[in-house]
């Protein structure tokens, strides 16, 4: 009996030691995992997620101090592919972080713009074409609809257009 | 001249599902037959019984949750289960037991993980093991051949219909009295009682290859099976595979010792080891689906079918070698998929971009 | 190819048996018996101004205004830019009546515009191609520009540009014609090929020159012996030993482009790659004997070969018409229906279009017309769950496992859809002859393709914004990093070794001095 119970403990506690084991060693490079994680991410870089970016939203993922259902642009089909990579089950979206709405493009009424070259600071991705005091016009094929020049500018000059 | 719409293709395969279940049963007639020539109507009460509670089983669970009736009651597949598992009881199994088995087949094993093609494990061996844990004593009481030239008298017709459905024996009759060990029963006990294969194979119960009786309804399974080869409703990888690495570790263990192995032929014509290779193995939704899979599925199999007759403690292994060889179906379809076109040949997944 | 001769591998006595594939019944007998019709100019033509695919095009004529045979009635755009648009010419000659909108046939019942041409009994050739001079004597580029000129587009069912489709290529190794006429009942290519082989061989030539391809390889079944003989005899009449010939398996489906290249040549298309990037191109044989027709004869692409066929027409055969022929027309002209029939298939009961009605015009993406009795298809049945018997799998033509793309495409796991390679899909519908279930597993692909396509799109415009973010990121830092060293250099060259202390002092004593 006491054999039993030894050779069954001595199974589980070796067991363990080598899952334990496999998952650091196994395990993706720190780095590595961040990149990875980031390239799933649609690269919106709109902040909706509570980070100020799609890389630090990866870093916390990889650190695990955020959730896999944070970013709404991304949509399921993120969801998804982030809980197959992190090896966590897919969630619905969380709409405190906000909805997925259809894909937009931001649009400049240029009868309103006076040049003040806030929007081009705001724009995470250089879409945003001008200077200051000349026009500002946003380059719609590199527009990813982040919203983040339409606060900044004074004049409410800028639009968001559907595109589906 | 107006016209009807459709989709393309506009040709679709004769082999339907319902078609391809009927063929099942009609290639099984042949080793049904040679059953009831040697241990009576027994296996037919058997399959009646299995086939009613299988086919209410199923129409009740199809209303539960809402599905066609018509639809899956007509494609057969609930009766094929049910013959099945019929095949693998003794003779004068009292109908509950049968009963019982068909019911947690289908309700269970089948309708449980989502009904028709989305069951992970045979319907039938899960029902039979099923059974098998619950009611070990009778699925013990195995009766001999009529063969004519042993001890034994055989019940007759009327005294087995009313054993299997009311329990009670002629007078003269105890169910001890009717009971024989099947030839792997044989084996597994006297070769535990250190006898020598020779000795055992002395016994009149034993025949060129198997068991007498056993040998035929096997080769009479074998025949079906070939008639379904041939119609194309099986393909040769899983039964080839599988008797194939059978033969292998048979041929071997009884190389390395003939006193104590029983050999290749024994063990491929006793038991239910033709009737696994062409119809249990070979059932579409619990089998891998690449050609590489199902070598690897079936020669798993035939690999666990010896072990456990050699060394496990059950006679006949072949109800636990598939099961335990269902579970690693999505395993081996996971690592077996063919090489896609235009893709170069790697041993990894690919993707097409990074 | 084939290692010891250097030639196609179908070169081998024995052509290369694919595991893939099927072999339905093929009913191509009905309509090889009597030779090709010239179907007599008809009443009336609708021509689709869009016969081109991809680009749009535009009507050059007006209502009103009389056309001849073969005058240019359409301009289409350039595909790639650079390639003249191909035209589009009147069939018949006679007077434009209008340009209207019309059903055309495809895929869904839309309304195209259509250029309607009432003829003037006359058939009056338009007489400006003839006397171009000897292709094989012009350069390239103005080969493409007369091909373009003469509307000549693939006439296997794509209808691509073959101006552009020639124009592009560089390092081309080897031009296939393909006369795999895989599906069961047409055989419009094979009649082609046993009446017309050697318009095939000269336009295979004109091609060459325009490819500056060294080598032709002419790809027909192994079920075709006629025509096999009599593309031997127009090669020899030729006397251009760079033509060659070459026989694959009769299964379906061979003659689609990646299958016949990995037939014949023994290599596969890499994966987002064309056909050009290994070096041959393919067309058809139909579009080859065109290439001929216009630089010989003078006749731009104003009627092609179509197999009239299938258990609800009194006679089947095949019949050269012009194009814009409304289809009940045609049937009247070779006899009429021969029964009440249920469906009016465009192109093969594998892949084929059905039809609404028979008041549709004949275009040049018609190669077959089958007027099908309901007890040539197949009954349709319920729906089944997919039981796993693994058939798909063994005759997928690109390999891939229809099974398991089925459970992915239900679950939209795009991840998955990617690793087994939907994209690899031919939608040839093999996998659906094959099932005992029933699954409609091709229009499934189809559908989820569009899905699937939309994803990878996403995620190629993710990869770009996160490249932009990125290197907006390091331009602000590198910005940044200047300002900071620009005020370090400030601060140093006024630093020097005087103290704040020392500096408040000298200001201090230069205040108080006179």
């Amino acid at each position: 009996m006491l054999l039993a119970v030894l050779v069954m403990g001595g199974l589980a506690v070796l067991i363990a030691a080598a899952l334990g084991l496999a998952t650091s060693w196994l395990s993706a490079d720190g780095n590595d995992a961040v990149e990875q994680i980031n390239a799933l991410l649609p690269q919106t870089q709109c902040g909706q997620c509570g980070f100020p970016g799609c890389r630090p939203y990866a870093e916390a993922l990889a650190a695990g101090t955020a959730n896999i259902n944070q970013c709404p642009p991304g949509g399921d089909a993120t969801i998804k592919a982030l809980g197959r990579l992190l090896g966590k089950k897919p969630v619905a979206p969380d709409p405190a972080y906000g909805l997925q709405k259809p894909q937009c493009v931001a649009v400049i009424t240029e009868n309103a713009c006076i040049g003040c070259a806030l929007c081009l600071e705001a724009c995470p991705v250089d879409a945003i074409l001008g200077a200051a005091h000349f026009m500002h016009t946003v380059i719609s094929a590199e527009c990813t609809g982040c919203k983040l020049c339409v606060a900044p500018c004074p004049v409410d000059c800028i639009d968001l257009k559907n595109l589906a | 001249m107006i016209f009807a719409s459709g989709i393309a293709p506009h040709w679709r395969t004769q082999h339907t599902v319902p078609v391809m279940m009927r063929q099942v049963i009609y290639s099984l007639l042949p080793g049904i037959t040679a059953y009831i020539w040697f241990f009576g109507i027994g296996v037919a009460v058997n399959c009646l019984i299995a086939a009613v509670v299988a086919a209410l089983t199923e129409a009740s669970a199809l209303l539960i949750r809402g599905r066609p009736v018509k639809l899956f009651l007509s494609d057969y597949s609930a009766i094929v289960t049910a013959i099945l598992l019929a095949l693998c009881l003794p003779v004068v199994t009292p109908w509950w037991v049968t009963a019982s088995g068909s019911f947690f087949a289908i309700a269970v094993a089948k309708h449980l993980y989502g009904g028709l093609g989305f069951n992970v494990f045979n319907p039938a061996m899960a029902g039979y093991v099923a059974i098998m844990v619950s009611f070990p004593e009778y699925m013990t009481h195995w009766t001999a051949p009529n063969i004519g030239d042993i001890d034994y008298q055989p019940l007759s017709a009327l005294a087995t219909l009313q054993y299997i459905f009311t329990g009670v024996l002629p007078d003269s009759l105890t169910i001890d009295a009717i009971s024989r060990a099947t030839p792997l029963d044989t084996v597994k006990t006297e070769l535990g009682m250190m006898l020598t294969m020779g000795e055992i194979r002395a016994n009149p119960l034993f025949g060129d290859l198997g068991g007498r009786g056993w040998e035929w309804i096997n080769s009479a399974y074998a025949l079906g099976g070939f008639w379904l080869l041939f119609r194309g409703i099986i393909r040769w990888h899983v039964p080839v595979a599988l008797l194939g690495s059978l033969l292998v570790m048979a041929g071997a263990g009884y190389i390395i010792d003939p006193a104590t192995h029983p050999g290749a032929g024994f063990h491929v014509f006793s038991g239910g080891t033709l009737l696994c290779a062409f119809f249990i193995a070979t059932d579409p939704v619990t089998c891998t689906t690449t050609n590489t899979g199902r070598l690897i599925y079936g020669a798993g199999i035939g690999i666990l079918i010896f072990m456990i007759r050699t060394w496990g403690s059950y006679a006949d292994g072949v109800a636990f070698a598939i099961l335990l060889m269902n579970m690693t179906v999505p395993l081996i379809d996971r690592y077996t998929r063919p090489k896609v076109y235009g893709r170069p040949p790697t041993g990894k997944e690919q993707r097409s971009h990074g | 190819m084939c290692p010891q001769t250097n030639k196609p591998a179908a070169y081998d006595p024995q052509p290369p048996r694919p595991e893939w594939g099927i072999r339905p019944p093929t009913r191509k007998t009905g309509s090889l018996k009597l030779p090709i019709l010239e179907a007599s100019p008809p009443r009336w033509v609708v021509i689709p101004i869009e016969q081109c695919l991809g680009v749009s095009a535009r009507a050059i004529v007006t209502p009103g205004q009389h056309v001849l045979t073969g005058e240019p009635i359409a301009q289409a755009d350039s595909v790639t830019g650079t390639d003249p648009g191909p035209k589009l010419h009147a069939s018949i000659s006679g007077e434009v009546i209008g340009i209207e909108n019309n059903m055309v046939p495809g895929t869904s019942a839309h309304r195209e515009p259509c250029i309607v041409i009432r003829s003037d009994g006359k058939d009056e050739t338009y007489s400006e191609y003839k006397n171009l001079g000897d292709p094989l004597q012009m350069d390239a580029g103005k080969i493409c520009t007369l091909i373009a000129e003469a509307g000549i587009v693939g006439l296997g069912g794509a209808l691509f540009s073959t101006a552009a489709k020639l124009q592009n290529s560089s390092g081309i190794r080897m031009l296939i014609l393909n006369g795999a006429e895989c599906e069961p009942y047409i055989t419009c290519d094979e009649m082609l090929l046993r009446e017309r082989a050697r318009k095939v061989a000269r336009g295979a030539q004109i091609m060459m020159r325009a490819l500056g391809a060294p080598d032709t390889v002419i790809a027909i079944e192994s079920d075709m012996p006629e025509a096999r003989v009599a593309i031997y005899d127009a090669i020899e009449e030729l006397g251009d030993d760079r033509i060659h010939e070459s026989v694959v398996t009769a299964k379906y489906p061979a003659g689609g482009e990646r299958q016949i290249i990995q037939l014949v040549m023994g290599e596969e298309v890499p994966e987002g790659a064309l056909q050009n990037d290994i070096g041959y191109v393919c067309h058809n044989v139909a579009t080859a004997a065109a290439i001929a027709e216009f630089f010989d004869e003078g006749r731009p692409l104003i009627s092609r070969i179509v197999t009239v066929t299938g258990g609800g027409i009194e006679t089947a055969r095949n019949v050269d018409v012009r194009i814009g022929t409304i289809m009940a027309d045609l049937f009247e002209l070779i006899g009429g229906y021969y029964d009440v029939s249920s469906h009016l298939i465009m192109g093969g009961p594998m892949m084929g279009v059905c039809l609404p009605n028979d008041e549709l015009p004949v275009t040049k993406a018609t190669n077959c017309l089958i007027i099908m009795k309901s007890r040539e298809l197949s009954p349709p049945r319920q729906e089944m769950p997919c039981i796993r018997c693994g058939e798909c799998n063994q005759v997928c033509p690109a390999q891939l496992l229809p099974q398991e793309l089925l459970t992915a495409s239900k679950q939209h796991d795009m991840e998955a859809l990617d690793t087994l390679g939907l994209n690899a899909c031919i939608e040839c519908g093999c996998c659906d002859y094959v099932c005992p279930s029933y699954i409609p597993l091709t229009a499934q692909f189809t559908s989820t393709k569009l899905e699937f396509r939309a994803h990878e799109s996403g995620m190629q415009r993710a990869a770009h914004a996160r490249e932009r973010y990125e290197a907006r990121a390091s331009r602000l830092q590198q910005e940044q990093a200047e300002r900071d060293k620009q005020l370090q250099e400030q601060v140093d060259a006024v630093s020097g070794t005087d103290s704040i202390d020392a500096v408040m002092k000298r200001v201090a004593s230069r205040d108080k001095k006179p």
